[in-house]
């Protein structure tokens, strides 16, 4: 690998901008994707790549390929600096997220409480107006106060965030639903909210919480049929 | 971030490669039946002995390690192909019974 190349795969991670590694196999010769000076071919099969945030071999024409893809982190928007934020944010990072904290009230959001974390301590609404989610985010609510839930339930119901979870016991969650449902949104729309949320490891504790919540991450991204929630009889 | 910690470890070996290392990088490039590694995962060789990062369960890292050294060395690059259909699968034991393809080069 070229310093050149190197070096440009770091400025596109620094910049979050999604880029392909392509090497010639076997000869070693390397690419950054997309790049208008090479084949239609070879641009489109980096752009599926990282469509699945996959890597692998393909042959383009004569030449065999090694697609690799650079895709920014996954991101972590976690509204409430609570205990069970303090496990989960530790634990999301080396599972490839980006973690933001958000909570207005600065004594629970502070960099003593999250070291090492991103801490936002604007109003949740205001927080996801400004991060954008987007198919590659996630957001768990894990306030219990309605005045900060709701409204990042609301935005996050608007956007494209592959994960909605919200922390609460089912008749909390029912009684959330209701506000949802007068804010407008639908039924329908609404299930995109896992509540109460993570896989069901009857967990307890603080760190089984954040273990039960970042199980039901891994699940939905990687596609495992423990990310389909049943409905409960 | 792709599978696993593919771009942390390649932002190991660039730190090894300016504080003056000689560094090989590894990667899986393809992946057969059950392999432990998707195709991505990356392994960093110095040649002072560092490592950091996988491309297996462990079963294949001493035999490409070995190649990595012979990469910082010749400054060519190798594709590595290990399966049950290669001899040296048996040598260095794909317990899986996977197969998988490493690309070696060296950050010059």
């Amino acid at each position: 690998m070229t310093p050149e190349i190197l070096a440009a795969l770091e400025r596109a991670k620094a910049t979050k901008r999604p880029v392909v590694l392509g090497t010639r196999l076997p000869s070693g010769e390397q690419v950054l994707l997309p790049d208008p000076g090479q084949s239609a071919a070879l641009n489109d099969a980096a752009a599926k790549m990282l469509q699945s945030d996959e890597s692998g071999t393909v042959k383009i024409g004569d030449s065999d390929w090694f697609l690799h893809a650079h895709n920014p982190p996954l991101r972590l928007i976690v509204v409430g600096a609570v205990h069970i934020a303090q496990a989960l944010a530790p634990f999301a990072t080396p599972c490839g997220f980006a973690v933001t904290v958000v909570d207005p009230r600065r004594s629970f959001g502070s960099d003593e409480r999250f070291p090492g974390v991103a801490i936002s301590n604007d109003w949740p609404d205001e927080a996801l107006d400004k991060f954008v989610p987007d198919s590659r985010t996630a957001v768990v609510t894990l306030t219990h106060d309605p005045k900060l839930d709701d409204p990042a339930l609301d935005r996050a119901l608007k956007s494209d965030a592959f994960y909605i979870g919200a922390l609460g016991s089912r008749r909390t969650h029912a009684a959330r639903l209701g506000r949802l449902k007068a804010l407008g949104h639908t039924d329908e729309a609404m299930a995109r909210i896992r509540g109460p949320v993570g896989l069901d490891l009857e967990a307890v504790t603080a760190p089984e919480i954040a273990l039960s919540i970042i199980a039901e991450l891994v699940a939905v991204r990687r596609g495992s049929s423990l990310g389909i929630r049943q409905p409960k009889s | 971030m792709n599978h696993a910690d593919s771009e942390d470890i390649l932002a190991t070996a660039a730190g090894w490669r300016a504080a003056g290392e000689l560094v090989a990088v590894a990667t899986v490039t393809e992946t057969w039946g059950s392999s432990p590694r998707p195709a991505g995962s990356r392994l960093a060789v110095t040649k002072s002995g560092k490592m950091a990062g996988s491309v297996s369960g462990g079963c294949i890292e001493g035999a490409v390690a070995d190649a990595a050294m012979q990469t910082i060395e010749t400054g060519t690059p190798q594709l590595l192909d290990f399966g049950i259909s290669h001899e040296r699968a048996w040598e260095v034991g794909l317990a899986c019974g996977g197969k998988v393809k490493v690309f070696v080069e060296k950050l010059l």
